[in-house]
Formats: C-alpha cells, structure tokens, sequence
C-alpha cells in the first residue's frame, strides 16, 4: 500500500482493522494468532493485564516464528494463568519467584546462546520474554532487573504495570501514583492516599542503562503495543516495554472502562508513551487531544476522595502539575497546539 | 594429574572438566577463588562453550541457574555464609522445581557478629531445602565429589550442594589428582533433562499448587532423596572403579570395628580427628571416627549400622542449633532411636575457632570417662561469656555484645592459633 493510512478516521478512537490491508492488521486481529494466554484463566471481567501479556506475547510470538521462552514473575499474571494443573500458556513458560524473572530471563538465555554455539551458530533463533507486574519489576525484582540490563542480556523485560500489588489484595508499589488509595495508602487523614514525591520511574531509569530499547505503551493502543514488541523483538540486548494495564479491582473502575482509563493516561499526559534507544528518546506518541486529569481520575474509585465537597483540590492540581511536566518533558503535544 | 595446588583451584579444575554451559558468579569470600578460577578457563577460551556471568547477587546467581537449568543447560555456581542465606528463597525454588544445579558452598559462618572463617552454619542453614549436600573431607574430595554431583544431580534431576570447610579447604595448598577429561567425560554423560523450555514442546514449570497437590510435590522431593541413598554409593563405586580412589559414599567409618566410643564429624575437621584417635588408641583407648559424606539425605541406617556397636557416641560438629544444641547431633539420634547410647554433642570451631588435637583429645578422654557434658562447647571461654552476663545483669544500656567481648578477649590472635 504506498498511501500511508491515518487512523482514528471513523471520528473515533477506533483504529479500525478493517480499513487496513492485511498485512497491517494487528496480530490479534487474525485468527491465525498463537493466543499465547489462551481463554480459560482466572482474570477478573477487564483485566488490563491479561489483555497486555496476550496482545505482548501474541506479538512476540508472531515476530519470532513461535520460537520464543517466557520467564514470568510471581503476581496476579502467574497465579491466574496457572492454577496447577492447568496453564494458559501456550509457549514454554516457566515461573520462578517473585523477584527473580529477569535473572531467570538471563539464565534462560545463556543457555540459549551455550546451545547455539554448540549447534555452530553464533547466536539462538529462541527468542526470550521476562515479564511481571509493577511490585515484581520496580520493587522486589528491581535488583535482578538492573542487573540484567547493565549485561546487556539478551531478554526484553515486559513489565505490566497496574500501580499497585493486586494480587495480595492492592497494597502500594513504588509504582503507586500519588494520591492513589490502596490498602497501604488508605484514603483518610490530612493527606489521603499515596504521598507525594515517592516512587520510582522505571523507564527512565532503564534509559539511564542505556540499554538498547526502552517503550512504554498502554492496552489501549494496540497497534503502537504491537509494533514497539516486535521492534523490541528485532533487537539484541536488554529490552524494556513497560505497558500501562488498568485494573478494575485495584483502582476501583468499570471493568468496561479499562481500555478507556489506558487511553486517558495517555491524553492526559499522566502516562507518557515514547521509544527511546541507547538512553535517547526516539519517538513519542502525542496526545491527540488533550484533556485534564479530572477526566482519568474521576472514574476511579481509588482517587474518589479527592472529588465532592470533602475533596482535595490542591492534590488535584499537583498531579496536573506532573502530567504538565510530563508534556513539556516529553514533548507530548504536537508544535503550536493548543497547551 | 597429580598437581600442587589451591582447593579452590582444583575445584574450578573439576568443575571445568564437567562442561557446565553456564556459570553464575558472585564474590564472597571464601568461596571467590573457584569462580575466579572458572572464569580464567572461559576468558582464555579453554572452557568452551560456556557462558560465564557476573550477575549482581547470590540471589540473581541462583535465578540465572534456575533459568539456566531449566532451559537445558549445565549450570553451577558456588557461595557462602551470607550469600547462601541471600539466595535462599531460591536455593528452595531449584530443588521445589528439580533442577539438577550443582553449587559448591565454601563453608563459612554466618553473621552477626560478620565473621569470615569457617564453621558449618551456612550450609546447614539449607538442610531442608531440598538441595543434596556433600560433605567433602579433603581437597582431592572436593574435587571428586564435583564430578560425581554432577552425575548424581542429572540422574535424579534434583540440585546438589558440595560442601567444602572454607579457607581449612578452599585456600590450602595440597597435593590433589585432577582427573584427565576423558575420563570425567566417559564418567559423566551430556545432560538430558527431564524436563526442558523448548518451543518446539512447550511446557509450563512453576505452576501454582494448592492444598490438592502440594504434599505429594514435597513428599517426592523426599522419595528422590531416599533414592539418593541408592545412587550416592553406586556413583561413588563407579568413580572408585574409573579413579582408582576411594570418595564420597554415605559415610566412611575409621577405626570404628572394635571401637567403644565413636566420633561422628563432618568435613575437614575429621582429618584431625584421625590423628587424635591414632593417638588415643596407641594408648589403648577404643575411639574410631564416622565421616558422614552425604548428610542430605541423611544415611539413617548407614550410620545406624555403624554405630550401634559402639558404647557411646560423640557428634563434633561445626554447627550450632541455638537454643537446642546440635545440629547433626539431632539427625544422629534419629539414627539412634532405640538404642541405649550415651550421646555427647560437642559443638566446635564455629568462625574459625581452631579444633586442635590436643583439645579434641581432651574431650575424647572426657567423653571415655563419661565425664563430657551433653552439649560442650569445644574451648569455650567461660571467662568472657560470663563476664557480658555479668555486665548484662548490672547495665541496662550494656553496649553492643561483640564489642564488648572483644574487648575483654584482648588479642585477638591467641584464640585462632
């Protein structure tokens, strides 16, 4: 096709498959997909995260032949996939410990790369998948995460982020945005919910690794999701796509609104979505048409009490203030639109 | 080839000739010689292929085996004392999944007070992991039972710790055969695991397990275990048969036949206890020593059957079950049951405190006299101890105890020569 398409013609955020010649159609649009989280697990109505790890993985999978191996971290991924002696998975899949996919990620991989050698190829055709929620990646798992990025091991590190510990009942992470109510940053005193000026950026910091490749991405783009996997798939070396997955039970939302609530974050400005390569950022996907962070908050039970006549404006404006920071960082809008 | 050398450098000889694929390491003394050892055979391209990774903790060096092995590859890695405890949870996840990892562990005590020198504290720390554990009595042991763990972890798919007394071991210079690789690779065949993350077959490892299951999962790590009991000697016959030497096994017995009173010990320290029992006997005194090689799993009724001949049973041990006593001594009885023994547990050398021979023949003509208290402690200095309890009682705000003890203590070289 020379012409290149525009989505969102339907006046929609619609990406609208049909529009698009086969061979652009996203992964999941076939039903020749490997359907990697095959139906059957446990996920709760919406789950933000079965629906990144499939489209993820799906992706990976399509991009590597099928000759792909996932490491997956302890949390709500693992348990609801796996409940002994059924698996949704339908590629090798081995879970370890909370703390431990990205170095287990690693060791898969060495021995990969030890079996290509032996076989006279320099390098594996069996590509390698680590992945976890937000507290396996940015806490507990942080230290094996580091590590096999400053190696440079060839693994992409898929972290799904929901922005706190579902699985043991919504405690915070560090990656619990201020504000937010969980069972650990309870909505009540002076300041409820989670502090301000606490948590960890991990992107970044996997920029400052300058590892090779470095996404984020949201369930509510799943073009750009699949396209940023199997570029990641492209590369050697250490990866990073951290996907931005809503989650119904934790923050208190429709289980209809998760892929609406991914695509707020974005056109917010609370989520950036960006490339970056060798610690630069490469491309950004702008906001299309930017709107306040009241729009991605209100539906949220989790941010409930900074609403209504006992609510919180000053905190309402202090994460405006850091999706503001987040667009001007970023570039998130387009030259000359409207800020 | 016979050779002078580091048990550390002999035990990377070892490890090298079995062809691991991957090797993980992380530095802690004084396990830090074998892989840096190891390593030189990578870089120089002497051990190919194999991939050789820095990896930034004990935890990650066991996650990448755990990957490693589960992948498909030969996967080893060696730690210590504190390293050993950091990499615990997974320590138990290689043997809950049944990968057959082999890692040596440099015995070293376990902090606080941080402390460097040898004692058996680490490795008993992960008895009931799941993990085998060889205790190795010499550096030409060590060496050997590297390459019979090997063989033992693939046939039964279950991961193998060589125990190795730290720095008494690791950083002595001594004559050791290092086998010639033909020999270790007509002894030791390629790994075939049983189970393998290949997309061509995929499978899932690591599920959950509830209530329904997970008692049988554990009681199999057990049935492999007493299977162990079985294998463990046949391999060490077969290495015999190939090597010509005698190593590894259940349990090695020595002077025990006729013998009234027997030493039970693990490790290096039951090379001094030959001497101390040839000495003993040239005066008539009926001692033998029993080694015990494998104490997980722990050869009940091979130290039953030697054993139960004997008038009393001494259990020298290097480790310290506080708030109890012993260790190994617990195990011992349970070999014991029954049998109406008298039972010493002598708790010894815990951080490097030296086990001399005059001590040990001290204890023994106590231990002959039934003189011994139950639970001794090998020169202990009461003076110390109870001048901190004496401070404890008078001070609230008595200070830190090792600080306190050190200062008491003086020099500190007096109590390590």
């Amino acid at each position: 096709m020379d012409q290149q398409v525009k989505f969102y013609q339907t006046g929609t955020f619609t990406v609208g498959n049909r529009l698009l010649s086969p061979e652009l159609r996203t992964v999941q649009a076939s039903t020749a997909r490997s359907n990697s989280l095959n139906s059957g697990h446990r996920a709760c109505q919406g789950c933000g995260e079965a629906l990144g790890a499939r489209y993820a993985i799906d992706a990976a999978m399509r991009a590597t032949s099928k000759r792909l191996i996932a490491a997956n971290a302890t949390g709500c991924l693992e348990v609801f996939s796996t409940p002994y002696p059924e698996s949704s998975w339908q590629l090798p899949w081995i879970h370890s410990l909370f703390g431990n996919a990205a170095a287990v990620g690693t060791g898969i991989a060495a021995a990969l790369h030890v079996r290509a050698l032996k076989s006279g190829r320099t390098a594996s055709d069996v590509r390698v998948i680590a992945q976890g929620g937000d507290g396996g990646t940015t806490d507990i798992g942080f230290g094996c995460l580091s590590g096999m990025f400053e190696r440079n091991d060839d693994v992409l590190y898929i972290c799904y982020d929901n922005e706190a510990y579902m699985n043991t009942g919504v405690q915070r992470s560090s990656a619990t945005p201020p504000a937010a109510r969980t069972a650990t940053t309870m909505a009540v005193g002076a300041a409820p919910g989670a502090e301000f000026g606490k948590g960890k950026n991990v992107p970044r910091i996997a920029m400052a690794h300058e590892i090779p490749y470095v996404a984020t991405a949201t369930v509510a783009d799943l073009h750009d999701l699949e396209a940023k996997v199997e570029r990641a798939m492209t590369i050697r070396g250490a990866r990073y796509l951290h996907i931005l997955v809503p989650c119904p039970l934790g923050w208190g939302s429709a289980s209809h609104d998760t892929i609406r609530l991914a695509r707020l974050a974005r056109e917010t400005g609370i989520f950036p979505v960006f490339e970056a390569e060798r610690g630069e950022v490469t491309r950004v996907s702008k906001i299309r048409r930017r709107v306040p962070v009241d729009e991605y908050l209100r539906p949220q039970k989790r941010f409930a009490h900074l609403f209504g006549a006992n609510g919180h404006a000053d905190m309402l404006q202090r994460i405006q203030d850091e999706a503001d920071r987040n667009i001007r960082r970023f570039h998130l809008l387009d030259e000359g639109s409207a800020a | 080839m016979l050779k002078q050398t580091e048990g550390s450098h002999a035990v990377a000889e070892a490890v090298a000739l079995c062809r691991p694929d991957v090797i993980c390491a992380y530095p802690i003394s004084p396990q830090t010689h074998i892989v840096e050892g190891l390593g030189e055979l990578v870089k120089s391209g002497a051990l190919a292929p194999c991939e050789f990774i820095n990896v930034e903790s004990e935890f990650a060096a066991m996650s990448v085996a755990i990957g490693a092995s589960a992948a498909g590859a030969r996967a080893y890695t060696a730690t210590a004392s504190q390293g050993l405890l950091f990499m615990a949870e997974a320590v138990y996840n290689a043997s809950g999944l049944g990968l057959p990892i082999v890692m040596t562990v440099a015995n070293r005590a376990i902090g606080a007070p941080i402390n460097i020198w040898n004692d058996h504290s680490d490795a008993m720390s992960q008895r009931d992991s799941g993990w085998l554990q060889l205790y190795a009595e010499t550096n030409q042991e060590a060496v050997d039972l590297h390459i019979q763990a090997f063989k033992l972890a693939e046939e039964l798919s279950m991961p193998v710790m060589v125990c190795m007394d730290g720095f008494i071991l690791t950083h002595a210079v001594e004559r050791v055969d290092v086998p010639e690789p033909t020999d270790v690779d007509a002894f030791l065949p390629p790994y075939s695991p049983r189970q393998v993350l290949d997309p061509a077959d995929p499978v899932s490892i690591g599920a959950m397990v509830g209530p329904e299951a997970f008692m049988e999962v554990r009681y199999l790590a057990h049935a492999k275990q007493l299977s162990a009991l079985e294998h463990i000697p046949r391999i060490a016959a077969e290495f015999e048969a190939r090597f010509g030497r005698t190593s590894g096994g259940l349990v090695r017995g020595y002077r025990c036949d006729d013998a009234e009173t027997i030493v039970v010990a693990l490790g290096s320290v039951i090379g001094t206890l030959k001497e101390t029992v040839d000495a003993l006997r040239a005066d008539g005194v009926k001692v033998g020593v029993l080694g015990i090689q494998s104490y997980r799993p722990f050869p009940l009724a091979a130290v039953r059957a030697a054993l139960q001949g004997a008038q009393r049973v001494v259990v020298l041990e290097k480790s310290f079950c506080v708030g109890l006593g012993g260790v190994v001594s617990t195990d011992v009885r349970v070999a014991l049951s029954g049998l109406q023994l008298h039972g010493y547990t002598v708790v010894a050398g815990l951080g490097g405190r030296a086990i001399t021979r005059a001590s040990l023949e001290r204890m023994l003509k106590d231990a002959v006299a039934d003189r011994l208290a139950p639970l001794t402690f090998l020169d202990l200095d009461w003076r110390i101890v109870e001048r901190q309890l004496a401070r404890e009682a008078q001070t609230r705000r008595s200070g830190p105890i090792a600080e306190n003890l050190l200062r008491d203590v003086g020099t500190v070289a007096a109590k390590v020569a």
